[in-house]
């Protein structure tokens, strides 16, 4: 067990810069997920924790110890490839054994762990199979185990889940969570998905594009984005986005986005009148009421628990998420009212209020 | 009417597509392969059809001394050969698979020894190995390693070495071609979780690279082996089987005696008898190797 910190780390390939100084503190037992749009360096800089990249600029400390220039095999990490890499000409049990035999432990001990990492995994059945008579679950789980009998200091997880179907991936996300609250081991997870960041961390990093976007736990994330990035690849479906500018009326500030179309603005905000902004609003914050704006019915999804509404809103689509059932049809003018708006810099995406 | 039927049928028609390549084999393949294992049961020579003489042929040459030391020199001669082809082969497999400046090029140049026509490369390696002009020896003597010339191809075993040597310098490419295009179908992932499980490079080797290219090491193997076995032209040019047959493979020496000295029924019997040796190195890699290719993903048997 140790934290991870990581301190104005850089990475590029050649001329193309891929990680633009990160620092990231990841408490001891912490689940960190990096979340981001494919190509924003989350991948790469998972890497350089796991050693497999060299470390372009910065430093990495694992437990304290800079490891910048230490090898991946002593680092005390393990990790679990997004192909899973089960070396296809060792049986389950081999493939977890590896490690341990080539750290010269004694057989019996190796039984022994083995066995107890297949039994939290539910492998015991599967002990002498080879990968390939494994189904997508159960290689997954494999590729686990490989990483727990170690007993390693850090996990590491690339993208683990995306070659699962969607129910097992659900299952899956259920599974290793389950497992972290068991073994309490610092875990950092890479993954595309905000559910799966949202649903597993204790702590998120969101990136883009090399950068950090913002660092906070899921629902600090989602309730307080810093800014336009955050907040539309935060939640979903995603938040919706009105361009407008902003009105003083009685004391308090509104958003016009279009011929009589107010979106109120959060309690206790001051911006200037007559800046252009961006005004944010998240489908299920959204309701169905007769003073709300004027907006008209594109398509309607049930789902049965909820329903989404796609709408118009003069020239933008709007969206909204409600629990309640009702027979809108698609041309039909509705209202819809919402209850809690952000505010954003149209120029710099960061949030005003 | 019946006719147009008879060619719409679906298992007239599968039979008639597979006439051409069926004639091919039978006229190139069966006939000649059937017609040299028939011979070596007769005391057939050169114009004069044989009679049925049994196992005669065979018996005679199990006590012929030159037939003997020819199966000698051709297991000897398949054994070092592709032991240290095998080697070499992987070696450069290795090496071309990392980053290298000039890759494609270099990889191209891999591949000129196997290119050249093997009678012609025959040729400069039998000019190399001259007694008088070779340039080896040339090489040797200026370097002050040696007082007088090498002579390659005079004396047995170092005609056999030599002989080695051309064929290994011949046969390597195509090993290390083949062992690369394996190398290169593993996943990099696997050597990066061999790393993080704490493998040395020497124990991702050993661990990983081997068994994950055993199969195709299989394949390549028995071509090589079979290609070795059989060789005729190398030999041909450079030696002839001399000196004192010490080079002699049982495919020149079979030539020699059906199609020079005329003994066609014993040269048959000759070229039979390396039958069972080939199908022996085939058995082999076919049944010994299942179990990894399938492991690997290959079909269930």
């Amino acid at each position: 067990m140790a934290e991870v910190t990581l301190k104005s780390v850089f990475k590029s390939f050649g001329s193309t810069r891929v990680v633009h100084g990160v620092d990231v503190s990841i408490a001891d037992g912490e689940f960190c997920v990096l979340v981001g749009p494919s190509g924003c360096g989350k991948s790469t800089l998972l890497r350089m924790i796991a050693g497999l990249e060299e470390i372009g600029a910065g430093e990495i400390a694992i437990g304290g110890r800079v490891v910048n220039n230490i090898a991946p095999k002593e680092r005390d990490i393990a990790m679990v490839f997004q192909n899973y890499a089960l070396y296809p000409h060792m049986t389950v049990h081999d493939n977890m054994a590896f490690s341990l035999k080539l750290a010269g432990e004694p057989a019996e001990a190796i039984r022994k762990r083995v066995e107890e990492a297949a039994q939290i995994l539910g492998l015991m059945e599967y002990l002498q199979r080879y990968p390939r008579q494994l189904s997508g679950g159960q290689r997954q789980r494999v590729a686990m185990g490989r990483a727990i009998v170690r007993k390693p200091q850090v996990f590491l997880f690339d993208e683990p889940l995306s070659n699962l179907d969607a129910k097992l991936r659900v299952q899956m996300r259920t599974e290793i969570k389950a497992l972290h609250q068991r073994l309490k081991t610092t875990s950092i997870y890479v993954t595309h998905d905000q559910i799966e960041a949202m649903t597993m961390a204790d702590k998120i990093v969101v990136m883009n594009g090399g950068n950090v976007e913002q660092i906070g736990g899921p629902l600090a994330l989602y309730d307080n984005p810093a800014n336009l990035f955050v907040a539309g690849f935060i939640g979903s479906p995603a938040m919706n986005f009105l361009p407008g500018r902003v009105r003083r009326a009685d004391g308090a500030h509104t958003v016009t986005v279009g011929p009589d179309v107010e979106f109120p603005a959060p309690p206790g905000a001051s911006i200037d009148a007559g800046r252009e902004v961006i005004v944010g609003v998240r489908p299920e914050h959204l309701r169905v009421s007769d003073d709300g704006v004027p907006v008209e019915v594109v398509v309607v999804e049930p789902t049965g628990a909820d329903t989404q509404i796609f709408c118009k809103l003069a020239d933008n689509d709007i969206n909204a998420v409600v629990r309640e059932r009702h027979e809108f049809h698609p041309g039909e003018n509705i209202r819809l009212k919402p209850q809690l708006t952000y505010i954003f810099d149209p120029a710099s995406g960061a949030r005003l209020a | 009417m019946s006719v147009s039927r008879f060619f719409n049928n679906r298992n007239t028609l599968g039979l008639m597509f597979m006439v051409p390549a069926g004639a091919l084999l039978l006229v190139f393949l069966t006939y000649p392969l059937g017609l040299g294992t028939w011979l070596g049961f007769t005391d057939a020579k050169i114009g004069r059809s044989g009679q049925w003489v049994g196992l005669e042929n065979f018996i005679f040459l199990f006590g012929d001394s030159v037939a003997r030391l020819s199966l000698f020199n051709t297991l000897f001669y398949t054994l070092v050969a592709s032991v240290i082809k095998f080697l070499l082969g992987l070696w450069l497999a290795l090496l071309l698979n990392k980053h290298l400046p000039f890759q494609a090029f270099v990889r191209a140049v891999v591949l000129l020894p196997f290119i050249v026509p093997t009678a012609l490369s025959a040729l400069a390696f039998w000019w190399l190995y001259d007694a008088q002009f070779s340039v080896l020896s040339w090489a040797l003597i200026k370097m002050g390693l040696i007082d007088e010339y090498v002579i390659f191809l005079g004396d047995p075993w170092l005609a056999r070495f030599s002989t080695i040597a051309a064929n290994i310098w011949r046969g390597v490419p195509f090993v290390a071609i083949t062992l690369l295009a394996g190398l290169q179908t593993i996943s990099p992932s696997l050597y990066e979780a061999a790393s993080l499980d704490g493998a040395t490079e020497w124990q991702r080797f050993w661990h990983v690279t081997l068994p994950m290219l055993t199969p195709i090491i299989a394949v390549v193997m028995t071509f090589s082996v079979l290609f070795t076995f059989t060789d005729f032209q190398l030999i041909y040019v450079l030696t002839r089987g001399g000196p004192l047959n010490a080079t002699h493979l049982m495919a020149t020496l079979s030539f020699q005696r059906a199609i020079l000295g005329g003994a066609l029924g014993e040269g048959a019997a000759l070229a039979t008898s390396m039958v069972p040796f080939l199908l022996a190195a085939i058995m082999f890699s076919y049944f010994g190797l299942q179990r990894r290719a399938w492991q690997q993903g290959g079909s269930d048997k």
